[in-house]
């Protein structure tokens, strides 16, 4: 059984709202480091982007409560992320 | 005026059927104003506050804690205290604290049960020799006590080892002044030594918000109400993105459970810290008995204090790999503590965009053993004007400068 659970465990990497600098040669050295190592860190809903390592190995984003971990849904790279009951957001 | 503890005290209470105990530290109203309020009363923040009227002169001070004193990681941790960390930054700061650790219990007249017993980073690799080796160099430039170990020197610390792991033992660096101390006890000592000099220690009270004016601080909002403060220090470790966010700016900083745990208590066996950062295990064992572990950090951001199962499973895995003998041992207890990671593996003390608010947290996965170093450096960087040398190197303006206090690349460190 926990072998199985093993291969189905999923990876995180990163945050889902993580993009790209759009022109990295004109970044200053506040905004450099603003984008590399500030982070949001919410106490509730956190926006990531997980690969499934041992599985189908397909990146998906999703929405997790980072005190109870249950999931409001998973979506795709791009797409709007699945809408989060007002209590919890 | 408090009454000494000793032993006649012990004698004297004991005749008298121990009635005449005095409690430890009162439980005040908040004043309105506070010259420095302290949120958090981890030990971090009460050796700050007790710094601060011990030797600034600053006695208006309060401790605001959302819960009890030293619930939070202070009584959470695995209780090491070492500094052989590499660089000279970290070498200042950390071994700070092992001088202040030495005279810890005669200072704040509350035994915290130091004990400089001896801690061993076992190498398992060519690269891990490479490090200790690196390490140890440069500890000892920075005057910190390093020595090298070979297998044979390890299995004299620790006679039951097995050397002979799938990633066998192949050295050890050894830090005698390193050791343990019991983690709540520092907490309660700097508490009622603080109370002692007229600080105010106000538990259950939850700050939800700063009062910020002119890009100024001028107190906090609680749930019991607000309180005014000319300045305003945070050290409150897994949840300090949180304040941040309430104080309008974002820290380099992600927060993961950690996770330890303790076995039933036996007959003294093991009487050093041994560490293994190459296959995870690490272990020391209590004045009680207990075996106490620790595990990893979930690889996921998360703010429950519990943690992962598989990580517990890999690291009991690792501890019977190493030592055989204890396979068939009960664990009693498994808890998480929520850490505050930074990408350098390297603390925060610093003032923030917000005049006259400053931050105290990044420890991570090794902020006990900082303890009283941090808090005395956070205190006389709260007093004056400019940050207290040993912590400048600190500031939250090497993420934007790059010059970043890299422990964790470096040192290899399990962190």
């Amino acid at each position: 059984m926990v072998r199985r659970a093993r291969s189905l465990r999923v990876q995180l990497r990163g945050r889902s709202a993580y993009k790209p600098a759009e022109n990295p040669d004109q970044l200053s050295d506040e905004q450099w480091g603003d984008y590399v190592f500030f982070r949001t860190n919410p106490l509730g809903v956190h926006y990531e982007r997980w690969v499934h390592t041992h599985g189908c190995r397909r990146w998906f984003n999703a929405a997790r409560h980072t005190v109870t971990d249950e999931f409001f849904g998973s979506y795709k790279p791009g797409e709007a992320p699945p809408s989060v009951p007002q209590s919890e957001s | 005026m408090k009454q000494k503890y000793s032993i006649f005290s012990v004698v004297r209470n004991a005749l008298r059927y121990h009635e005449g105990w005095q409690e430890a530290w009162r439980s005040p109203d908040p004043r309105r104003h506070y010259d420095v309020v302290i949120v958090g009363g981890g030990g971090h923040g009460l050796g700050t506050a007790y710094y601060l009227a011990r030797e600034c002169g600053v006695r208006n001070v309060a401790v605001l804690e959302k819960g009890w004193i030293g619930g939070g990681n202070t009584g959470r941790n695995t209780t090491i205290c070492r500094s052989n960390y590499l660089w000279d930054e970290s070498a200042a700061l950390y071994d700070h604290s092992v001088d202040l650790w030495h005279g810890l219990s005669r200072e704040l007249n509350f035994n915290v049960m130091y004990s400089p017993r001896g801690l061993i980073h076992l190498a398992h690799s060519v690269h891990d020799l490479q490090e200790i080796g690196r390490r140890g160099n440069s500890n000892y430039l920075n005057g910190i006590d390093a020595e090298y170990l070979t297998p044979e020197q390890v299995k004299q610390w620790v006679p039951f080892i097995n050397l002979n792991t799938r990633y066998p033992v192949m050295g050890g660096l050894l830090q005698r002044r390193a050791g343990t101390a019991r983690h709540d006890a520092v907490a309660w000592g700097y508490a009622r030594a603080a109370d002692e000099l007229g600080v105010d220690i106000i538990q259950n009270c939850e700050v939800t918000g700063f009062r910020v004016e002119d890009n100024t601080v001028k107190g906090v909002e609680t749930s019991r109400g607000f309180i005014g403060a000319d300045k305003v220090g945070c050290v409150v470790a897994g949840h300090c993105s949180v304040l941040a966010e309430k104080a309008g700016f974002r820290l380099p900083v992600e927060s993961f459970p950690l996770q330890a745990l303790v076995s039933e208590p036996i007959k003294p066996k093991i009487d050093c810290v041994v560490m293994s950062n190459g296959i995870h295990a690490y272990i020391s064992q209590s004045d009680k008995g207990e075996l106490v572990i620790g595990a990893g950090s979930d690889p996921y951001n998360s703010y429950s204090q519990r943690g992962g199962f598989n990580l517990i499973e890999e690291t009991v895995a690792a501890v019977v790999e190493l030592y055989p003998i204890f396979s068939r041992m009960r664990m009693l207890r498994q808890w998480g503590g929520v850490v505050d990671v930074t990408i350098d593996r390297s603390p925060i003390l610093s003032k923030t965009p917000v005049r006259n608010l400053y931050f105290n947290c990044g420890w991570g996965t090794g902020g006990f053993k900082a303890t009283p170093g941090s808090a005395h450096v956070f205190a006389h960087s709260l007093a004056g004007d400019d940050m207290h040398p040993v912590a400048a190197p600190f500031s939250i303006d090497r993420f934007n400068t790059g010059a970043l206090v890299d422990e964790g690349a470096a040192a290899a460190v399990a962190h």
